[in-house]
């Protein structure tokens, strides 16, 4: 099992919903976990205009999505996730990051159900 | 003694104008709240709350009594101190509105006033400061410049310089003293460190809002300030000055959003709130003496000149943190001149071909900046001295929010 954590641009969500919907099957999988997070990589904020004055913030608003998947489905969900978040016309810097960790354990806290089975 | 008889519509024109001019200082800690970064929002609110405090106190206790009192530099009645002399049923003048109406009405202005300076001093001044600084303003220099030209035995009154509702008294005097204060404070540290500009407002939201009551309130701090000069208040200069209040302010926002267009490529609603003021500003002398076509040019007037007054900060290298100078000291400036320009009403200015009036208010005009400027040096001076102006760098990094009141604005995300 792996735990893939994705920041990407927050106007793309619904494209990587889609293509995530598209190659996760409903047994495994399609359970999504979604925040709104603060921070930067190569790309600085979105420039803004104070009276006149240009603004560049230092952090740029970005959404975070954390999804669990069985280890058959991970090569599939990074790659949905790749297509959907990626801009248009080959990609630029602000597209953002996938991190896929392992995974020691997953609890259905309803059931208590534990590991694949319960993701 | 006989008492003039009540004017029923006059007084309800007065009670009403007070509260529309008290509803524009929270209307001003939204507008300046909303510029600030998220961790100074309620410390830039509080600037604007503590005044309707400290002052709502003072004005009472000495502020009438020095700005309205018999005199001709300063006023003093002891009968005035903590308006014991005055009694519910005493009248003001002739005017058919009792005198605790105008007590109350004037007393609107004079907590306002401070309240604009503290947009210069935003995220970086101390609360103990703060509150000594405008106590100390608003007795030595608000009072004292109110009453040379508002009281009737004021010597700039005498003079004949024209201000309706306080560009001088109330918008220069404050632009300037922002300017000055804000050169002793110094940039914030962001500033000082050098860098991209990098601090965004935490909520225009709040701004539009702001601006949006400030206007609405602007019609009783306009209209009425007929009071100084009709009677019975609520008549046709009343409506005058209600009018070109709103064509000003409609003017100056449209003209700014221009300006900006064409700077930058954007129109922004900062840009469009800040015409608006500006607008809202620079009619303020001139509302009842000019005609509503020329309130079109000065408000117009206002935003393209206040527009690049604030475009000059960043290139002097001082901090007016929300451009209280900028605004309120150019705008007030440029329109008390206007007022000496465009009035036909009680006396003709330059486009009737008669200089002497534009003279007049170039004085008015010089009397509140050198005034207000260096008196505003000497307070900040011995202010510094003593309780120190400026918070600590630890205090200013973290924010004033959290450091000198323990609380913070926003816990949106918090259950």
């Amino acid at each position: 099992m792996k735990l893939v954590l994705a920041i990407i641009r927050r106007e793309r969500l619904e494209a990587v919903q889609e293509s995530l919907r598209d190659v996760l099957d409903e047994a495994d999988n399609y359970r999504l976990t979604v925040d709104t997070v603060e921070g930067h990589g190569a790309q600085r904020g979105e420039p803004e205009f104070f009276r006149g004055q240009p603004i560049l913030p230092q952090l740029v608003q970005k959404t975070r999505i954390m999804i669990a998947v069985n280890d058959p489905y991970v090569e599939r969900a990074v790659q949905a996730i790749v297509d959907g978040a990626r801009t248009d016309g080959g990609g630029e810097v602000g597209d953002g990051k996938i991190f896929v960790i392992p995974l020691d354990d997953v609890v259905r806290i309803r059931t208590g159900e534990r590991g694949s089975g319960a993701i | 003694m006989t008492q003039p008889s009540i004017d029923a519509g006059s007084t309800a024109w007065m009670l009403m104008s007070s509260a529309m001019v008290l509803l524009m200082v929270p209307g001003l800690a939204l507008f300046y709240g909303g510029m600030v970064r998220r961790k100074n929002v309620l410390s830039t609110m509080m600037h604007s709350f503590v005044a309707m405090a400290v002052i709502g106190v003072q004005w009472v206790l000495i502020g009438y009594c020095l700005a309205f009192g018999p005199g001709r530099f300063v006023g003093f009645d002891p009968a005035y101190l903590g308006l014991s002399g005055i009694d519910h049923t005493t009248m003001l003048g002739d005017k058919g509105v009792p005198e605790l109406v105008f007590v109350m009405f004037q007393g609107k202005f004079a907590i306002i006033t401070p309240a604009l300076i503290s947009g210069a001093l935003a995220e970086r001044i101390s609360l103990r400061a703060y509150i000594a600084f405008i106590l100390l303003w608003s007795t030595l220099i608000y009072c004292p410049l109110a009453h040379w030209v508002w009281a009737s035995d004021g010597w700039l009154y005498q003079m004949g310089v024209l201000d309706f509702a306080g560009g001088t008294v109330v918008h220069v005097a404050a632009g300037v003293s922002a300017l000055v204060v804000a050169l002793f404070l110094g940039p914030r540290r962001e500033l000082r460190q050098g860098g991209a500009f990098a601090m965004t407002p935490n909520n225009l939201a709040l701004t539009l809002t702001g601006a949006g009551l400030l206007w609405f309130g602007w019609f009783g701090f306009n209209a009425g300030s007929a009071v100084a000069v009709q009677s019975p208040v609520a008549g046709p200069i009343a409506g005058l000055a209600f009018t070109t209040t709103q064509v000003a302010a409609a003017a100056a926002g449209l003209a700014w959003m221009l300006v900006e267009r064409w700077h930058h490529g954007k129109a922004t609603s900062l840009g469009l709130a800040s015409g608006i003021v500006a607008g809202l500003v620079a009619i303020t002398p001139a509302a009842g003496h000019v005609h509503p076509s020329s309130a079109l040019i000065i408000g117009g007037l206002a935003s393209v000149v206040c527009y690049g007054a604030v475009q000059m900060k960043g290139h002097l290298g001082f901090d007016d943190t929300l451009d209280a100078f900028g605004v309120h000291g150019v705008g007030g400036a440029l329109g008390a001149l206007l007022t000496g320009v465009f009035c036909f009403t009680p006396v003709a200015g330059l486009v009737a071909g008669d200089f002497t009036q534009l003279g007049k208010q170039a004085i008015g005009v010089l009397v509140a900046v050198v005034f207000s400027g260096i008196g505003t040096a000497i307070l900040a001076l011995l202010v510094d001295k003593t309780l120190g102006l400026r918070v600590s760098e630890q205090f200013e990094r973290d924010g004033l929010d959290i450091s000198i009141h323990g609380e913070r604005g926003y816990h949106l995300e918090q259950a």
